[in-house]
């Protein structure tokens, strides 16, 4: 028992490292970004602080308002088919009679794993409206007869990224709720099926609502993880008008292009803001479900 | 015909099939389509992908391609000419290599901490370990720059490698990991014959923590191989730039080139199909673990 005592210290030492690196490569930056966020550093000549003239521009900064705008459209047009369609699958893939499981679930996992820039690069060529591959299947078929321009319209290009963004990620949540499936217990099926309950009795009323805290947990990352959306749609582009720049694009592009990098540390601190915001109301929301049952 | 079958489905799994024959019904003729069709969904803008790269400009312009050409060398040619590919490529597996490394030693070493040693503030200090994975990380960004640039490490690999050492998820994996898998006794029995507390971290802790790195590491790979911001603007010199940074830099210089650009995004996505087939099973058991800690 002294023994153990005196080796409590070493602890110390093992997380030690952990501590020291997030404080040089995480936290340092992190308030050094606040700081930067009052001057008017444009990468070239050293930072003068200005107050709080950032934050007043980025009040009015209507770009940054369609930023938001757009990443939220993006969001909800991708997250709602995205999470139906990784439950369903996950449902039919856990039922016992599917043969080739294991090859399903690779295949619709596998766009996940796919380096995101590769993909934005892969869905720009293939919806390209001349050259793109989408165009000559249509227009082989008869459904269209000329090509259309995805591109050019807000909101097929806000679609677009959309549909790739749900394509890239419902094998992921749809692993995530086989999981949460596999971990209701067997009996309960069993009594349920003795009772003579129907498939869609089943789903409805014992593994929907078993399977509510991981729903929420997919909810609360989905909605962070959609709110920092970034490589593939940088790489399908702007759209016309803007209308597919998300917040986190506004900000580089704020930041690394136009060289307004003591601005860009405004609009980092807003997004935060924005993501902290709702990460709050949705645990508040889980929370409030909880409680019900 | 279910119900009965329950018990011996618990029993034996495997033998399932022969206990039971589904007759084809149409609902499950439809499922397997559905399934199918969903996979082809999948599958197909990478089949498109490759087919595409093998054609001439004229010919990806003009027609629907379903077969493969014959020109994939020249558009290989065109690409290599300007962007260095396959330096990219080097460039990743060093960066990668050596962050996994980083991180999964690392992670093992505080989930061990956290986890065998009864420090005073363990319980504060492991809350902060989660707090940091709530910070999105574009938060300090342009700190990091600066930060970077004062440092001197602008156009080096340090900004990219050494922030691996702190992984908060690495550790709460690992910390779960040695809570269950690594025994009190062992760590005693060690003490007891004089091995020193690094002696034990090595010579018992790890190896015991070994299925664990196992699916640490083959998340960190995926996820610093695809690593793309920080890169980007860390890097200026072509010669040190990963994948992902070159293949952005591929579609903003070959903008009607389409051939040499198909041919670029081939070469990222074939060794991650590779990889990927290589150790699925691997990569969905661990998603399902990692979902189950989570």
């Amino acid at each position: 028992m002294r023994n153990a005592i005196n080796k409590s210290r070493y602890g110390y030492y093992f997380v030690a490292p952990f501590f020291i690196t997030f404080l040089i490569f995480g936290l340092a930056p992190i308030i050094y970004s606040l700081y930067l966020s009052f001057t008017n550093w444009d990468g070239f000549t050293d930072p003068v602080n200005i107050g709080f003239a950032n934050y007043e521009r980025l009040i009015h900064d209507s770009f940054f308002f369609k930023s938001i705008f757009n990443t939220f459209i993006i969001w909800i047009l991708s997250v709602i088919p995205q999470v139906s369609l990784a439950l369903a699958l996950a449902i039919i893939l856990n039922e016992r009679f599917i043969r080739g499981k294991h090859f399903f679930r690779a295949v619709f996992y596998f766009p996940h794993i796919v380096t995101p820039v590769t993909l934005g690069v892969l869905f720009f060529l293939i919806f390209d409206w001349q050259t793109g591959s989408v165009n000559k299947v249509l227009m082989e078929l008869g459904i269209i007869h000329a090509p259309v321009n995805w591109f050019n319209s807000p909101w097929l290009s806000r679609i677009i990224v959309a549909m790739v963004t749900m394509w890239q990620y419902f094998g992921l949540n749809m692993l995530i709720f086989i999981a949460g499936l596999q971990a209701i217990p067997n009996e309960l099926y069993e009594a349920a099926e003795i009772d003579g309950a129907s498939r869609w009795k089943i789903i409805t009323k014992i593994t929907l609502p078993l399977l509510k805290p991981v729903l929420m947990f997919t909810f609360i990352t989905s909605i962070i993880g959609g709110l920092q959306l970034f490589d593939g749609p940088l790489m399908i582009g702007n759209g016309p008008d803007n209308s597919t720049t998300t917040m986190v694009m506004y900000l580089y592009q704020t930041a690394f292009k136009n060289f307004n990098y003591g601005y860009g540390a405004a609009v980092a601190y807003a997004i935060f803001f924005i993501i902290l915001i709702f990460s709050l109301i949705s645990i508040k929301f889980s929370k409030l479900n909880k409680v019900e049952q | 015909m279910e119900i009965q079958g329950n018990k011996q489905l618990t029993l034996h799994m495997n033998g399932r099939r022969k206990i039971f024959k589904f007759k084809p019904t149409l609902g499950k003729i439809l499922i397997y389509f559905i399934l199918i069709l969903i996979a082809v969904i999948c599958l197909l803008p990478f089949y498109s992908m490759m087919i595409t790269s093998t054609h001439t400009n004229s010919e990806i312009s003009r027609k629907l391609l379903l077969t493969p050409g014959t020109e994939f060398m020249n558009n290989y040619e065109r690409l290599i000419h300007t962007v260095p590919i396959w330096r990219g490529f080097i460039n990743s597996l060093f960066i990668t290599i050596t962050s996994t490394a980083l991180n999964l030693y690392f992670s093992a070493l505080a989930g061990y901490g956290f986890s065998k040693f009864d420090f005073k503030g363990r319980n504060i200090l492991f809350l902060c370990v989660l707090g940091t994975m709530m910070i999105p990380s574009q938060l300090g960004i342009i700190g990091f720059f600066k930060l970077m640039n004062s440092f001197h490490m602008l156009n080096t690999y340090w900004p990219i490698i050494l922030p691996s050492i702190s992984n908060a998820f690495g550790i709460f994996f690992m910390k779960q990991m040695a809570d269950s898998s690594v025994p009190k006794e062992i760590l005693e029995a060690g003490r007891i014959d004089g091995c020193s507390e690094v002696g034990i971290f090595h010579k018992l802790v790890l190896p015991m923590l070994m299925p664990a790195v196992a699916t640490l590491g083959i998340f960190s790979f995926i996820g610093k191989w695809n690593d793309f911001l920080t890169p980007m603007i860390i890097l200026f010199d072509n010669d040190l730039q990963p994948l992902p940074v070159m293949i952005a830099s591929v579609k903003s210089q070959f903008s009607t080139d389409f051939g040499a650009m198909y041919v670029g995004i081939v070469i990222s996505v074939i060794p991650i199909l590779i990889f990927f087939s290589i150790i699925s099973k691997k990569i969905i058991s661990g998603v399902t673990t990692g979902a189950l800690k989570g």
